[in-house]
């Protein structure tokens, strides 16, 4: 086990759902400064800034200026979702450096409101995309789809099998106040929404909601006198195969099998020891592959893994204990999320869906069409 | 696309066939070198989807099928199935350019190998 370098100090959400009065920078805002208050901490105190997404080239310039923020540390790294699960790591190694005590990771989406998701790219084509676009294929959905058909050929993965994510993670959402969607489902319910791309149903992909979150990184030098327990990063890791699915080398493979791979290698965790797992689950068949690039069962034996609830309230595996991008929030880069929902847990802070007595966790984000993934294992004395 | 064929690039290195196309570097090897060779046209369908809901300009065509092609070469490339029922349309089945469209673009069909 690595010496404890940073701990998460400080996590927060701004207001979910349906937001259509506040821009994602106010959103951002919000989370940063409920972050920082949960930490003790105020923007004067931030050295570090972390960022993705939004209007600008550099999300940190503009959060930084939003903020009043002059950082020693500014990493704008946008791999998609996987972002902030990156920059967890990323804050780690400037940490580490000395290059900054106080990092803020921030994210914030006004998606919902401005217009739905996306299905496409408009506009004139150009690069390597235009490979991809005339053909009509709705992003990010019809390549996830795309993966699934493979997956459900290769291994026989079935429908009721990705079903079942949707499912148990439902079931996380009815324990948790802030989720957007609360109301039980089936796997027959699931089965009968709506075709999207096939073989994905509606209740098969994640939400589309505004939302922001914010996570507050500190040195050990800092975490020695918080407000609340410190949360180490113990590992990190990161990668990426491809940006288009048509470029992707194995459509069952995605690079959380490295990135997890060294975030647990790095932590010298070993996968049975970890209480609690927050997998980035824009689509069901997201979390399926995620669970095989990871290990915890061997390629083609998800279906069979997630069966009868296991991850759900109760099972053996817990996952995705906030309801997750399926039925919590999904404001469009979801990463933030899991190490927002990963140290709750670890402090036990949970209430109805606290796993007992928490101790190791293990955050993955996913970004673009499984095209990039970043991994972090988190630990509590 | 225009005389009716698919022109893609091999490397002289190594001899691997590269799509999409790139300026000069393989990514299989990392050399620079090249050239341009015409494929065959077959292939087999590496994995598909049927799009119901499609992007705004293509909504009036769904439900159709988006599919990932390997060649015969050896690149995956994508393209659309015509004429082919969407629930006859399995991994594994070969395929052939067809090439159609204005501006022409290389769709396939299913082939009767």
């Amino acid at each position: 086990m690595t010496d404890r370098v940073a701990a998460i100090a400080g996590v927060a959400e701004s207001d979910l759902g349906v937001v259509p009065d506040k821009t994602y920078l106010q959103l951002m805002a919000e989370a940063s400064h409920a972050a920082l208050a949960e930490a003790g901490l105020t923007f004067k105190d931030v050295d570090g800034l972390f960022s993705a997404g939004g209007d600008d080239y550099a999300a940190t310039m503009r959060l930084g200026e939003y903020l009043g923020i002059r950082p020693d540390h500014t990493d704008s790294t946008n791999i998609g979702g996987a972002s902030f699960v990156a920059h967890a790591g990323h804050a780690r190694m400037a940490i580490a450096e000395g290059r900054c005590q106080v990092a803020l990771i921030a994210y914030g989406s006004t998606q919902r409101s401005q217009g739905g998701r996306s299905l496409g790219r408009t506009g004139p084509m150009r690069g390597p995309a235009q490979f991809e676009q005339v053909w009509g294929l709705p992003l990010p959905v019809g390549a996830y789809a795309l993966a699934a058909t493979r997956h459900m050929h290769q291994y026989g993965t079935t429908s009721e099998q990705l079903a079942e994510v949707a499912v148990a993670t439902r079931r996380w959402a009815e324990l948790n106040a802030k989720a957007y969607m609360r109301d039980p489902i089936t796997i027959d319910d699931v089965l009968n929404s709506r075709w999207i791309a096939e073989p994905l149903h509606l209740l098969d992909c994640c939400l589309v909601t505004d939302g922001g979150g914010a996570v507050v990184v500190v040195s050990a030098e800092r975490a020695r006198d918080l407000p609340k327990a410190p949360v180490w990063i113990l590992g990190h890791g990161e990668s990426h195969t491809h940006l288009g699915i048509s470029s992707m080398p194995d459509l069952t493979v995605t690079p959380a099998r490295w990135s997890g791979t060294d975030a647990l290698a790095m932590s010298g965790v070993r996968r049975e020891e970890l209480d609690v797992v927050e997998l980035y689950d824009s689509f069901t068949i997201t979390v399926l592959l995620t669970l095989e690039a990871l290990g915890f069962c061997g390629p083609g034996e998800s279906g069979e893994f997630v069966r009868g609830g296991r991850t759900g309230p109760g099972g053996d595996f817990p996952m995705n204990t906030n309801g997750g991008g399926l039925s919590y929030c999904h404001p469009g880069m979801y990463g933030i999320f899991t190490l927002i929902e990963a140290t709750r847990q670890l402090r036990g802070e949970c209430g109805e869906r606290q796993v007992e007595g928490a101790r190791l966790a293990l955050c993955n984000g996913t970004g673009g069409v499984l095209s990039s993934a970043a991994t972090v294992v988190l630990g509590v004395a | 696309m225009a005389a009716g064929r698919l022109d893609i690039q091999r490397c002289r290195a190594c001899g691997e066939h590269v799509f999409y196309p790139r300026g000069s570097v393989c990514p299989h090897c990392g050399s620079l070198g090249l050239d341009w060779v015409t494929a065959s046209g077959r292939g087999m369908v590496h994995s598909f989807t049927v799009v119901h809901r499609a992007p705004p300009e293509f909504a009036a065509e769904a439900p159709y099928v988006v599919a990932l092609v390997d060649l015969e070469e050896g690149p995956r490339m994508m393209s659309r199935l015509l004429g082919a029922d969407p629930a006859a349309v399995a991994v594994g089945m070969p395929v052939e350019l067809s090439i159609s469209g204005d501006p022409p673009l290389p769709y396939f069909r299913l082939r009767r190998s």
